[in-house]
């Protein structure tokens, strides 16, 4: 497609269009918009309705044409209002409507139905058509979560084409022909898409529905706010609500971002947050309700005043250095901020950690030159592909990606143990063994390599190597298996540092990760993207109380709480028992500090063990904003009010202050930035004005001063052991994560954990598929269903991580570089 | 009767090997599973959507298409009687009547001994041979009532052991010599055809 502008003329309008635009598109980009149900600007054309039909003379007379199937062309006449356009419009909606059900007043689109209101604006009035309409069975589940309800279906094919083109997985299909011609599934082979619940955002009618929405409400008695949700993505959503119950989100078509998807996973997560088991009051350990005392051992509601007046004063009986936070990726940047700078500059302590040990280090995250996501899938562009798998985490990017490689002629590398979600389009697929990652990005880097490297083949890097040359690198950077030395990682990622014009994107789980670094919310840091010593400067005037030297990241935090040495946790959304690295030590620590402090949405295993806990508000019950793992801020808006006495995490912050005996000074989000703004190296763009001015938000380009530190010495790899099988651990989209858990429309998905072997390695276990077997590590062993998957390579297993049923953390080792695992039939030896 | 068996697979391999992708050889692997069982098993399917690496929902997409595949079992002898325009004008009505009547079946049903399924059908290309039909893809021309007894009479006698029972396609089973073959070829790798270059475009 060409830059070249082309003049053309609409309803006696000239305008000018980039050449190769859709007519339907130009026309209304110039104002002039034509009715339409099957086009969709983030699909292919098809031309299934025929109702953006309009008159167009391109030199030959005028006749009418689907204007999303032609693109403007100097000198084209387009007619949308002639009488021989109405004339068709009209009919093609009589057509539409010989089989559409009227049952719009039970339908749930009814209000918001581009079929209801076209033939409204461009339909008869009236139907000629006595005959019975075709019939089918009402609404059938195409899978657990969307119905679909034939009889309203008009055939437009958005859902299977989005199905197939969007996201790669082609379960729902035109089945039959003619009148007959229907959406369904395979018998017995559910539409089991991570990202079904698009489909029924994208339906021109009432034919596919989601039961966690269905009959909930009617479009005209709902409320919408955009807003962002805080996953790393920061997918930007529409939260929908009525009678103060957010009732849908909805995905907005961001350019920079999610481009109007969403994954399930979020989209009916809104459920978690209208969830009984919210936490609607302060709750402090007491005998009996509102009997905070020291008797009782239960968490019983208390008064706010009751519980900032124990926590502040567990907080000043202590010194700043026996002080932790963990946590802090769930908050808004803003209460970001206030919290580093209630721990950091009031209190004095730089025990301060938002990541849990189970990402990319700090450095890795901020010292990168980074990507944005358009980058990455600039056309023409060579994705590398290393350590994570995001359709599993990360489902809009997954999305984008897959678009860039499949639509747009970006050519994907693979660096990963196993399959990943893209593995199909990918065009060259290194199987690095675990933990070997690094090595085998140096070879596929040096000019020429010979035999086997790190269980690849000179050939499959050649292949990989003659790729690397065809465009801009953009390596796509995570840490999915645990098992693995995040050193292999990031070796990997300093091998390609050595690539002209490389940049990366990085694969981070935990929604609000970059901004928490950005603002501090880790040890040795301050916010703007600066370290303790080369910050104190620009923060000592409003922070009276900095440290003056770096303190401990969580895993340290927890080994000094369960040795007895931390007097006061707290916990900002964080689940350390479930979500540490050690269940043990994070267990043992959680009962030996003398008090614990939790800010938090849910009772998690970790909060059940606090002394005091603080109700927090949701993302849809506070503003603010929020940082992607790009470095793009978004808004985040309030829409709902928090449940019982709940308060946003920035009040939270700023009451414990008082408390303390502190102003914190940040009252609002835009005190937040006024405050920060001048003194961060790279935040001097951002306020909340120009955060809420562009759907694209802010994005953060300045790099700032925390340097990428590469592994001192090549990761030392283990000799493979012919009778081992070396270890992967997998994250998956449902976990035991607490949104999936608390929504019920999704927890079902987690699942029980299973391990997926290789089928030749699988026979030599001898059990047959689905059977529990015995994993066997040097730090641990779990039992675990064993599943045959001919996408692990031999050699290689692969268990889900956060899953019911087998804690893959028994496993792991932090020190190794890889885990060597023996497995065992529990009838006998294998 | 499900999956195809082991030496249609081995067929269904070599039909595959055709194509420059496998999604191509779709059709040509319906009617070796028709062949097979007679219709087309949802166990079919499945092992379809596996040797072509679609899914199976794809399978069905085009095997629900195509009136030709049957989704549930019929006759050994699929009778499918010409009701064209050219046929209709020439006795087609009559003679689909008159086999419905003396084979004691609806259009679309199957005798109760499963051997004859009748069905009428759009225009199979043999106008001039009008009225026509076709037993298992084998055509008849120009049948008469009478023609159409003897045909079926002989049938169950055996004498017409040209027609194998159920949909036999012979193109299904082809085999192309590995010196003759063309080989797969993308279409986007094709040549353009010097005619079409001296014409330029068709404006
Ligand atoms: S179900 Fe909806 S989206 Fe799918 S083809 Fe029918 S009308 Fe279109
Ligand atoms: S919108 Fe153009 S044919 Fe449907
Ligand atoms: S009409 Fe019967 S063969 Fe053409």
């Amino acid at each position: 497609m060409s830059d070249d502008m082309v003049t053309f003329n609409v309803d006696g309008n000239e305008v000018s269009a980039p050449a190769g635009k859709l007519v339907i598109e130009a026309c209304e980009d110039a104002g002039v918009y034509i009715p339409r149900f099957c086009h969709h600007e983030r699909m292919n054309p098809v031309g299934m309705c025929r109702m953006c039909i309009v008159e167009v003379d391109t030199g030959r007379g005028p006749a009418l044409q689907p204007s999303c199937m032609l693109t403007v062309s100097d000198g084209m006449i387009v007619d949308t209002q002639s009488d021989v356009t109405k004339k068709a419009q009209d009919g093609v909606l009589e057509f539409l409507l010989v089989n559409h059900p009227l049952d719009c007043p039970v339908c749930d689109k009814g209000g918001e139905c581009p079929l209801q209101d076209q033939t409204m604006a461009y339909g008869p009035g009236e139907s000629r058509f006595v005959e019975e309409k075709r019939h089918y069975e009402k609404p059938i589940p195409v899978n657990d979560n969307v119905y679909l309800d034939r009889e309203r279906c008009i055939l437009c094919d958005r859902c299977t084409r989005f199905a197939d083109e969007v996201v790669g997985d082609p379960l729902i299909h035109f089945m039959d022909r003619g009148n007959q011609t229907q959406v369904n599934t395979f018998p017995d082979e559910p539409f089991a898409s991570y990202f079904s619940g698009n489909v029924v955002q994208i339906c021109p009618v009432g034919a596919l529905t989601a039961k966690p929405y269905r009959f909930k409400a009617r479009p005209w008695d709902l409320a919408e706010v955009d807003s962002t949700y805080p996953n790393a993505m920061g997918d930007r959503i529409n939260v929908q609500s009525s009678r103060d119950q957010v009732l849908r989100f909805q995905g907005v078509d961001s350019d920079a971002v999610n481009w109007g998807w969403l994954a399930d996973k979020e989209r009916f997560s809104f459920e978690a947050l209208q969830s009984d088991n919210r936490i609607g009051s302060p709750l402090m350990r007491g005998g009996g309700l509102n009997k905070a005392d020291a008797d009782g051992d239960e968490l019983v509601a208390a008064s706010w005043s009751q519980a900032l007046g124990s926590a502040a004063k567990a907080i000043a009986d202590t010194t700043p250095d026996k002080v932790g936070f963990v946590g802090g990726a769930r908050l808004s940047n803003e209460a970001q901020y206030a919290w580093t700078k209630l721990a950091k500059g009031l209190v004095g302590t730089d025990n301060v950690d938002a990541q849990l040990g189970d990402e990319l280090p700090p450095h890795a995250l901020l010292g990168l030159p980074r990507a944005t996501v358009a980058e990455a899938c600039q056309p023409g562009g060579v994705i590398v592909l290393i350590g994570c798998d995001p359709k599993e985490t990360l489902g809009t990017l997954y999305i984008r990606l897959r678009h860039a490689v499949v639509e747009d002629g970006a050519k994907l590398i693979e660096i990963t143990p196993t399959d990943t979600g893209l593995t199909n389009v990918a065009s060259a697929s290194l199987r690095a063994r675990p933990g070997e990652a690094g090595t085998v990005a140096r070879a596929l880097l040096a000019e020429t390599v010979s035999g086997h490297i790190g269980g690849v083949d000179e050939d499959a890097l050649a292949t990989a190597r003659d790729l690397l040359g065809s465009g801009p690198v953009t390596v796509v950077l995570g840490r999915g298996s645990l098992s693995e030395s995040v050193d292999s990682v990031l070796e990997a990622a300093d091998a390609f540092l050595d690539v002209d014009g490389v940049r990366f994107l990085q694969a981070i789980g935990r929604g609000n990760t970059m901004g928490a670094l950005d603002m501090g919310m880790s040890p040795g840091l301050l916010p703007g993207r600066t370290s303790l010593a080369a910050g104190q400067d620009a923060f000592s005037d409003l922070w009276p109380q900095l440290p003056n030297s770096d303190g401990m990241n969580t895993a340290a935090m927890l080994e000094a709480g369960a040795a007895g040495n931390l007097d006061v946790l707290v916990l900002l959304g964080a689940d350390p028992i479930n979500d540490a690295l050690d269940p043990a030590v994070a267990a043992k620590a959680l009962a030996t500090v003398p008090t614990v402090i939790a800010v938090d949405l849910f009772v998690n295993d970790s909060v059940s063990k606090a002394h005091v806990v603080f109700p927090a508000a949701a993302f849809t019950e506070s503003s603010g904003s929020h940082t992607n793992l790009e470095g793009r801020i978004t808004a985040i808006r309030q829409k709902v009010t928090p449940p019982g006495t709940a308060r946003s995490d920035l009040v939270i912050a700023a009451e414990l202050a008082r408390r303390l005996g502190h102003d914190l000074g940040l009252e609002t989000p835009s005190d937040v930035w006024e405050e920060l703004g001048p003194r961060s190296a790279v935040h001097g763009d951002v306020s909340s004005a120009a955060i809420e001015a562009d759907v694209d938000g802010v994005l953060i380009t300045a790099t700032g001063r925390v340097a990428f530190a590469p592994p001192d010495q090549a990761v030392s790899r283990e000799p493979v052991n012919a009778y081992a099988l070396r270890l992967v651990t997998a994250r998956r989209m449902f976990d035991n994560g607490t949104m999936v858990q608390q929504s019920p429309h999704l927890a079902g998905f987690a699942g029980q954990a299973s391990l997926r072997v290789n089928p030749y390695d699988f026979n030599r276990v001898g059990v047959a598929d689905g059977e529990e077997v015995r994993v066997s590590a040097p730090k641990g062993s779990v039992n675990v269903a064993a599943r045959v998957d001919p996408g692990v390579p031999k050699g290689i297993v692969v268990l889900d991580y956060n899953r019911s049923g087998a804690d893959a953390r028994v496993l792991l080792d932090p020190g190794a570089t890889s885990i060597d695992i023996r497995l065992e039939s529990k009838g006998g030896k294998a | 009767m499900a999956r195809l068996n082991a030496d249609n697979e081995r067929i269904a391999h070599e039909i595959i090997g055709r194509y420059p992708r496998k999604k191509s050889a779709l059709i040509p692997l319906l009617h070796l599973a028709q062949e097979q069982d007679g219709w087309v098993t949802d166990e079919a399917m499945s092992h379809i959507a596996d040797l072509v690496e679609v899914t199976p929902a794809e399978v069905l997409g085009t095997c629900s298409f195509y009136e030709m595949f049957k989704r549930h079992p019929v006759g050994d002898y699929h009778v499918n009687i010409c009701h064209g325009i050219a046929c209709h004008l020439l006795g087609a009505d009559e003679l689909i009547h008159h086999a419905e009547e003396t084979l004691g079946v609806k259009g679309g049903g199957t005798t109760d001994d499963g051997r004859f399924t009748v069905e009428g059908v759009e225009c199979i290309a043999a106008c001039t041979e009008a009225p026509c039909l076709q037993v298992n893809y084998r055509f008849a021309n120009k049948v008469t009532t009478q023609d159409f007894d003897a045909l079926i009479a002989d049938i169950r006698s055996g004498a017409r052991s040209d027609i194998p029972p159920h949909g036999t396609l012979a193109k299904t089973r082809q085999s192309i010599p590995e010196e003759r073959a063309a080989g797969p070829a993308l279409v986007e790798d094709a040549q353009e055809p010097a005619w079409l270059s001296r014409n330029g475009s068709d404006q």
